[in-house]
């Protein structure tokens, strides 16, 4: 981490990048928060560590409007979310200086507190987790502190960087495609019955949407009048039950699935598994794809090909 | 809010016979917005539309809904009637209570219930219209041909016959494409260069007609009435204008070992070259890879010899900028490379030949002055097996899916050729099916089998082995005797699939024209419009658009030209005012429309706005009203709604789901 | 009698100006009838039919969304059907991921020419929405409580 901050410094001081976008340092190991640092004085609260998954893509949406060049931290995953920001011109490549930051894997604190310990004091880092207790020291295994997202890792490569710093591992041991496959087995009344509990738990506080970098309008349709056709009341409604199925498909062939949407969402909803579900159909009929991976690629649901499955598919036994 | 008026038409009895047009008036007079409702026999008469005009006027009406028969039917009277009676036509929708309705339900209850919620939804709809203004663009009365075969000759002469400047594109040094390569043509059997060359010579010579040979289109703008184009005039090498296309440079020029493009390979050229004796323009170019002058500095024989003092080695590349109103795609085909098919051993012997080559060979120009002759040892073949569908209707990735469609026309005009000139050779044609749909084709086909005893077998060739005595080992199945066949052939002529020109692709893509998964154009419509692009002021002529052969070719070309002319002919567009429209503050610039659009009408700028006070510079799609047909696909692509269209606004659909889901 | 029997569906059909809404005119001027549950709304093409138009319909109460454009390579617009044919596939597959019946939500190609194949279509489609009965689900995809 050291290594990193004075490379950043030294690239701040030079006048390379006018700022950094980073995580600074929380009041615990486990709570850094991505934060922009525009001095070397600043710089001082910049930390890198495991419990970093905030991916920082998208505030460089921002940061292409401002002066100068803004170093940008990468972990391999972020980096597909930027080539696909790139690839909408929502940001300017111009502008980024990008430090592939090395991961093997990002922590969360939900995790430590799942393996049923209590009154966390501080926590470390390493491998395992050294936690500190109210009742006592206790370790939790590196892979069981894991974030889901990182048990189906998109692999170690960066897609797009500048340089690259520290090492990053394929952390995948879990096949991604699981949980969808589970709740495509059930009958309507059950995969009804499971999505109403979640969605339920939803209270629109927008977590998901704004730290989505594929949600990345000016002006969310749900904002905007444009779909409503007389009353705000009506609107109100319509948004309060499709906003997530609306969300989803928005994203839909433009979502690397970096599951920042399930990481955030303070009700614990699994929200990855829309995004998952269209992922899983798209590569099934229209070929495996991975948004980001390349600029250039052309988004699975602004192509086609003259022989693709016709939607009655869904009805003829689902999409295998 | 709207002043909306409701009229609904009693169709005689064919409406009201179901409909309770009364309930559906007093229903109607309840619905937000509605100021005026009335019902009447006949909306569409005289009388009907005098009443939509007395209530417009005394209602102040800013809209008005029909309830009548099918928008397909009467959408355009009640608009210009609107329009008559000082209303934008655009203020007019139509309830379908006829053939949705009253002509399908018997129930009058029921039928009276579905046609109250059809003016529903339209009045909801009609709450939302705002008036259109159809947009107006100018026209330039020039057309552009690319490609100068027999469809863009036909094409170009029949634009400018009507009077009207053509240019034509042809990137080889002449004029003539394929039809030149001809000897004969079926079913006539009459001389293809005998009736092309006069057609030559008439664009040649037509005052309205421009022809650039050895030229190439390299980017066009703009859009239908506007083009903008650039063509690259390759430096030829020898000065036109001075030319008297004597011929001496070609005769005296040392380096003749290059391949002759228009021989198919089959004989030579010199490096200062016209490809043909009829060429046009008579003026021939040097190919600057094969002449000794350009790659070795030393030489300059041409310019010694060249009594005019054309030779200009100094000569560059030019650039022509034209304007245009029009654009035909005339690229015409090639034959497909045989590299894939190692069992009819073409790479291996020179006596496999494909039937465009076989052209050659019969032509009185070709390599062998016109002499039926084996290419290995210019012997007289005595066996000659001809196989078709070689690459075409092949279910695998290694030809074309489709038909050739000329392939079985001048397979039976070879046979019938070679059997009428050298009766004591045996002709033999394997073949999947015979196609001979066209006047006098299938009586064409039968003549070669029954007067000039070809051997047509109904069955695929398997392989094709040279023999160490010269021969070749013909492997097939007759499917129709169930047996398999051996025999020796000394020649063997494939019917090789014809595919577009490779260089259609790079045009489709600077027209923004589409193209199919073989390389094809695509039509506009495949039965109503199948001469015109999707895009705008692009229209097919040829090959280009599907396998077709010289009839028809010059009939298409003849419905393009008409097509051309038709639009030169007016001086101002008017554009369809249901075009996409994007708001420029909701816009993120992301790019995705424009990727859907089948006609280009998307593209993208900076420019500066001001978004509640916020001033700066954003990427924003633009739509081109004179391209956009009003299909609406961006708009579903366009994740924060920024695109909408006008005429069927996404607040004026989901007024209708509203309307009927009350 | 049965519940289905009395139960009178919602239904929404979206059809494209060229081909299918023509289908309906050509249903309608042939006489072939089809239950007056189905109400149509016209678009330019079937393209234009956002997700959100149908999400609307359920939510608003329809029963059941069918979508119908012109064939695909027959588009007027020559390749919007194709974008319907990618767009509705993934949403239907969606709508039933979450619980929502998947014969509540059709698309059929219909052309100009196929009056009888519309009005087959609405009959069989209406038919299966009857078996379904009422939609509940997307207007009460959120429990309130």
């Amino acid at each position: 981490m050291q290594g990193l901050k004075a490379r950043a410094l030294e690239l701040l001081n030079d006048g390379t990048v006018s700022r950094v976008l980073g995580w600074k340092i929380g009041e615990n190991t486990y709570d850094p928060e991505p934060a922009f640092f525009e001095t070397a004085e600043a710089m001082e609260q910049f930390v890198y560590n495991n419990f970093c998954a905030a991916n920082l893509s998208k505030y460089m949406i921002e940061a292409s409007k401002l002066e100068g060049k803004t170093l940008v931290c990468l972990k391999p995953c972020d980096s597909y979310s930027f080539n696909q920001l790139l690839a909408e011109h929502r940001i300017d490549r111009e502008k980024a200086y990008i430090i592939g930051v090395g991961c093997k894997g990002k922590l969360s604190i939900e995790k430590v507190k799942q393996s049923g310990l209590k009154g966390i004091l501080s926590v470390t880092d390493t491998d395992p987790l050294k936690v500190e207790t109210l009742y006592g020291d206790a370790e939790v295994a590196y892979k069981d502190a894991m974030l889901d997202r990182c048990h189906v890792c998109k692999g170690k490569e960066h897609v797009v960087y500048d340089e690259l710093y520290g090492e990053s591992e394929d952390t995948s041991d879990a096949d991604r495609f699981e949980q969808v496959r589970a709740i495509e087995a059930m009958s309507p009344e059950e995969k009804f019955a499971f999505f109403q509990a979640e969605l339920s738990k939803c209270i629109r506080c927008n977590a998901c949407r704004n730290v989505c970098p594929a949600c990345s309008c000016r002006k969310c349709v749900f904002d905007s009048n444009k779909f409503d056709s007389a009353q705000k009341a009506n609107v109100d409604s319509f948004e309060e039950k499709m906003f997530h199925i609306i969300r989803a498909f928005h994203v839909a062939g433009r979502c690397t699935d970096c599951g920042e949407c399930s990481r955030v969402c303070p009700q614990g909803i699994p929200l990855h598994l829309f995004n998952r579900k269209f992922i899983k159909d798209i590569n099934a009929l229209y070929g495996e794809y991975q948004a980001g991976a390349d600029v250039d690629a052309k988004g699975p649901l602004t192509s086609f090909t003259t022989e693709d499955a016709e939607p009655g598919v869904v009805s003829q036994g689902g999409i295998v | 809010m709207q002043r909306i008026g409701v009229f609904v038409c009693h169709c005689g009895s064919n409406i009201a016979a179901t409909v309770d047009v009364k309930k559906v008036v007093e229903m109607a007079r309840m619905e937000p917005g509605v100021v005026f409702a009335d019902d009447y026999q006949y909306m569409c008469s005289e009388a009907g539309q005098a009443k939509i005009g007395a209530a417009i006027k005394e209602h102040n009406l800013t809209g008005i809904v029909v309830c009548s028969c099918s928008p397909r039917m009467h959408e355009t009277t009640f608009r210009s009637c609107a329009k008559r009676y000082g209303l934008n036509p655009y203020m007019v929708e139509i309830a379908n209570i006829r053939e949705h309705c009253s002509w399908i339900h018997k129930d009058m209850q029921e039928a009276t219930e579905k046609a109250v919620i059809l003016a529903r939804a339209a009045i909801a709809k009609v709450n939302l219209n705002a008036p259109l203004q159809a947009g107006e663009s100018r026209v330039t009365k020039r057309a552009l041909v690319i490609g100068g075969g027999i469809a863009g000759i036909q094409t170009a002469l029949d634009i400018a016959d009507a009077g009207y400047e053509v240019d034509i594109v042809e990137k080889t040094p002449s004029i003539g494409g394929r039809m030149s390569q001809l000897d004969k043509t079926f079913p006539t059997l009459d001389c293809s260069a005998c009736i092309l060359t006069p057609k030559m010579v008439d664009a040649a010579g037509h005052e309205k007609i421009k022809i650039y040979t050895y030229s190439e289109v390299e980017k066009v703008s703009g859009f239908v009435g506007d083009f903008t184009v650039d063509i690259r005039k390759k430096a030829r090498s020898v000065d036109a204008t001075k030319c008297t296309g004597c011929g001496v440079c070609q005769e005296k020029c040392p380096s003749k070992k290059t391949p002759s493009e228009f021989n198919r390979g089959l004989g030579n050229r010199s490096a200062i070259y016209t490809p043909f004796a009829q060429a046009i323009p008579n003026v021939p170019v040097i190919d600057r890879e094969a002449c000794i002058k350009f790659k070795t500095g030393k030489c300059g024989v041409c310019e010694k010899v060249c009594q005019a003092g054309a030779i200009d080695y100094a000569q560059q590349d030019e650039i022509i900028t034209e304007k245009y109103g029009a654009i035909v795609v005339a690229t015409g085909f090639d034959t497909i490379k045989l590299d894939k098919y190692d069992e009819y051993a073409y790479n291996q012997s020179k006596d496999v030949i494909t039937s465009l080559e076989l052209e050659r060979v019969m032509n009185a120009a070709g390599p062998t002055k016109g002499h039926l002759e084996r290419l290995s040892d210019g012997k007289a073949p005595k066996e000659i097996v001809f196989i078709q569908c070689v690459g075409s209707r092949c279910a695998d990735a290694r030809g074309k899916g489709y038909c050739s469609k000329i392939c079985c026309m001048y397979t039976a005009k070879h046979a019938m050729l070679i059997r009428d000139k050298y009766p004591d050779v045996n002709v033999t044609v394997f073949y999947i099916d015979v196609r001979t749909p066209g006047k006098n084709f299938d009586e064409f086909y039968r003549r070669a089998v029954e007067e000039y005893g070809v051997n047509y077998i109904k069955g695929q060739v398997g392989k094709v082995a040279p023999q160490p005595d010269g021969s070749l080992l013909v492997q097939a199945a007759d499917l129709l005797d169930n047996r398999q066949i051996k025999m020796k052939a000394d020649m063997v002529v494939l019917a090789t699939a014809i595919e577009p020109d490779p260089s259609v692709r790079g045009i489709a893509t600077m027209l923004t024209a589409s193209i199919d998964t073989n390389n094809f154009l695509t039509e506009a419509h495949p039965k109503l419009r199948p001469v015109e692009s999707p895009t705008a002021g692009v229209f097919l002529s040829g090959v280009c658009q599907g396998p077709k052969d010289i009839p028809e070719t010059v009939a298409q070309a003849g419905a393009a030209a008409v097509k051309v002319i038709g639009l030169l002919a007016k001086d101002k567009l008017t554009t369809n005012p249901c075009t996409a429209k994007p708001d420029e503050l909701l816009c993120n610039g992301c790019g995705n429309c424009a990727k859907v659009c089948p006609y280009g009408a998307i593209t993208y700028e900076v420019r500066q706005i001001n978004d509640h006070g916020i001033r700066e510079e954003r990427r924003l799609a633009t739509v081109n009203n004179a391209l956009c047909q009003g299909c609406g696909a961006c708009t579903v692509t366009c994740p924060s709604g920024a695109m909408d269209l006008q005429g069927f606004s996404n607040r004026q659909l989901i007024a209708e789901v509203d309307a009927i889901c009350r | 009698m049965s519940v289905n029997e009395e139960f009178r569906p919602k239904i929404v059909a979206f059809c494209c100006n060229w081909c299918s809404y023509a289908g309906a005119d050509l249903a309608g001027s042939s006489r072939l009838a089809y239950p007056a549950d189905v109400k149509i709304i016209r678009v330019p093409c079937s393209c234009r039919v956002n997700p959100m138009f149908i999400l609307r319909a359920f939510e608003k109460g329809a029963d059941g969304v069918i979508l119908c454009g012109c064939h695909p390579g027959d588009c007027h617009y020559s390749t919007g059907n194709y974008y319907t044919r990618r767009r509705m596939t993934m949403l239907f597959s969606m709508l039933d991921f979450i619980g929502v019946e998947n014969g509540r939500t059709r698309v059929e190609w219909v052309s100009a020419a196929e009056g009888v194949k519309f009005s087959t279509t609405m009959n069989d489609f209406v038919a299966k929405i009857r078996s379904l009965g009422k939609n509940v689900r997307l207007g009460d995809l959120r429990c309130k409580d």
